[in-house]
């Protein structure tokens, strides 16, 4: 069946074209520093949350540690550039790989927790991260590191987010994908369909921490600066609300979530003590209105294939 | 005919309850076994012991040559056992041959970095299990349906769909939970020649918990009776029928007249 592969190919030339669009608005200064900073943000964002979903909408497994695994990632980055002079694309691997190992370390005793332990378990083990990096005096303890290169562009955010979002989307429609789904429905159930459930349960979750890794990686490397207050809990939350704005196991949804909320607080930006408070109303009025999410679990895919009247 | 399962003396403890006790007993080669009892005899927690959910407090379990007990349940599952529940467990917000194709991933052979990549390997062995997916709805008579949200499925579909799912795992055993629960007498009647159809379609052997006395006798080629978690009987359902232990514990006047 060459279908999925025509449909692959179809939406990467569709990515190519609006690189292409936005990257020659940026040149032209049509699209401003304002705008060019929250674009990129966006794109950090859209790697924040489609690899939360990852774990929580896919895995079913609630972590709220996610900036924790972000903070590894930034000042693993930072250190490689800034402390050994070495090139930056080294620093998004490493970066990568140190969240990720640290993922799988944590994710082995926790995830035999479920539900609300090891939300706790997650949101204690981040804040540990962080006040942790706080200590350490190499990488500039409360003041930060300072001092990072801005080595992040459009390009390098925009290509990263395109293949991280290919990763998660091909992981999900793969047998190892479909595992983590089961789990998610029924952990009994699939262990009795022969599926080592700890496996794939740390999978996901490293999986899940080594993207954020690179995420934190690239938004050091444009904002200057690693800081310790980037990384508290209120960021976890924010990944995490995009993530339910948009719909537990939706890849749509997580991506429309990080555009939308990202949007809110750039318009917000002058008011910033609104900005919590326009958070809070929306996620009242969602589970009120929508409990599930904008999207479900459902994609876009979905509902194109819906209009077009195919099954 | 070789022996499939050897349950050996176990006997399975929850502090002062011995809710199995010294239960020995074998499922040959493509045998249709039936172990029955009132409730709270111990039925299921045998199940879950042979099945690996619990560890057998004394006692083993062998399956095809291999020590069973004391693995995990998804290694038990590996070695070619595979069960539906009392209460069904399906994965409920997924479709119908998601369901199924959940099943064969122990049979799958691509590689993680082959499904990132969706190389050629990925896509003949996807549309394979798709295919083999659908051959086994069809089975089923859910082809229709595939694309359907499981938990939509009414009740007798889901019952079926649970034993495509497990029949996917390709395994030598299948253990079956009260199959018939909740059906009517025609829905049951329906499900005994299906059972039978299995064994004889898939080479398999079952070993089915049921309530249902027509349909255990109807099915069944040897029978185990248990009550307080000791087996009191044995037998082809002839010799159950006529059993006077069988008779006091669990049968009573119905099977007398």
């Amino acid at each position: 069946m060459n279908s999925l592969r025509k449909f692959d190919f179809a939406a990467l030339g569709a990515c190519v074209l609006f690189f292409a669009v936005v990257q020659g608005l940026i040149f032209a200064e049509i699209i401003g520093p304002f705008w060019e900073l929250n674009i990129i943000l966006i794109c950090i964002n859209i790697i924040l949350a489609v690899s939360l979903n990852l774990i929580n909408g896919y895995t079913g497994q609630f972590s709220i540690g996610h900036a924790g695994f972000m903070a590894v990632g930034a000042y693993t980055g930072a250190v490689i550039t800034v402390k050994l002079g070495l090139p930056f694309e080294l620093a998004l691997v490493v970066a990568t790989i140190c969240a990720g190992i640290l993922g799988f370390l944590i994710g082995l005793p926790t995830l035999r927790l479920d539900g609300d332990y090891l939300a706790i378990a997650t949101l204690g083990l981040g804040e540990i991260i962080r006040i942790c990096i706080l200590n350490i005096d190499y990488v500039g303890g409360a003041s930060g590191l300072m001092g990072i290169p801005r080595f992040t562009n459009f390009a390098y955010v925009f290509w990263i987010m395109i293949f991280v979002i290919f990763f998660i989307k091909n992981f999900k429609n793969s047998a190892p994908g479909r595992c983590c789904l089961a789990i998610r429905e029924n952990e009994i159930a699939a262990d009795t369909m022969g599926i080592n459930t700890t496996k794939y349960k740390v999978m996901a979750f490293a999986l899940g921490a080594s993207f954020a890794g690179t995420a934190g990686c690239l938004f050091s490397h444009y904002f200057f600066l690693a800081h310790p207050a980037s990384f508290t809990f209120m960021r976890s939350f924010d990944i995490l609300t995009m993530v339910v704005l948009g719909g537990l196991g939706s890849m749509t949804g997580s991506i429309t979530g990080a555009i939308l909320l990202t949007f809110i607080s750039a318009y917000l930006s002058d008011f910033p003590e609104w900005r919590m408070i326009i958070y809070s109303i929306t996620m009242i009025v969602l589970m009120l209105r929508r409990p599930q999410g904008l999207f479900g679990n459902k994609e876009l895919a979905n509902f194109m294939l819906k209009l077009g009247g195919k099954k | 005919m070789s022996e499939l399962l050897k349950v050996d003396n176990v006997s399975m403890i929850f502090g002062g309850l011995r809710a199995v006790s010294n239960l020995s007993m074998h499922i040959d080669d493509g045998e249709l076994v039936g172990l029955i009892g009132p409730n709270g005899a111990g039925k299921t927690t045998a199940f879950n012991m042979i099945t690996g959910v619990y560890t057998p407090s004394e006692g083993e379990v062998y399956f095809n040559g291999t020590k069973s007990s004391g693995m995990k349940s998804y290694q038990v599952t590996q070695l070619g056992m595979a069960r539906t529940f009392q209460n069904i467990r399906l994965f409920s917000e997924l479709s119908v041959i998601d369901n199924v194709k959940i099943a064969y991933n122990m049979h799958v052979s691509y590689s993680f970095l082959d499904a990132i990549i969706r190389d050629k390997k990925y896509l003949d062995e996807e549309d394979m299990i798709t295919e083999k997916a659908l051959a086994l709805l069809k089975i089923f008579h859910l082809e229709d349906k595939a694309y359907e949200t499981a938990k939509n499925l009414p009740y007798g579909e889901q019952r079926r769909l649970e034993i495509a799912r497990a029949l996917a795992t390709e395994p030598k055993l299948l253990l079956l939970d009260e199959p018939a629960a909740g059906m009517n007498p025609q829905e049951t009647h329906e499900l005994m020649e299906m059972i039978r159809w299995i064994r004889d379609e898939f080479k398999l052997s079952i070993l089915l918990i049921e309530h249902d006395m027509g349909l255990v006798m109807g099915v069944c080629e040897r029978i185990y009776v248990l009550e307080y978690g000791m087996l009191i009987a044995e037998g082809n359902p002839e010799e159950i029928k006529t059993n006077k232990r069988v008779i006091e514990a669990y049968l009573g006047e119905e099977v007398m007249n």
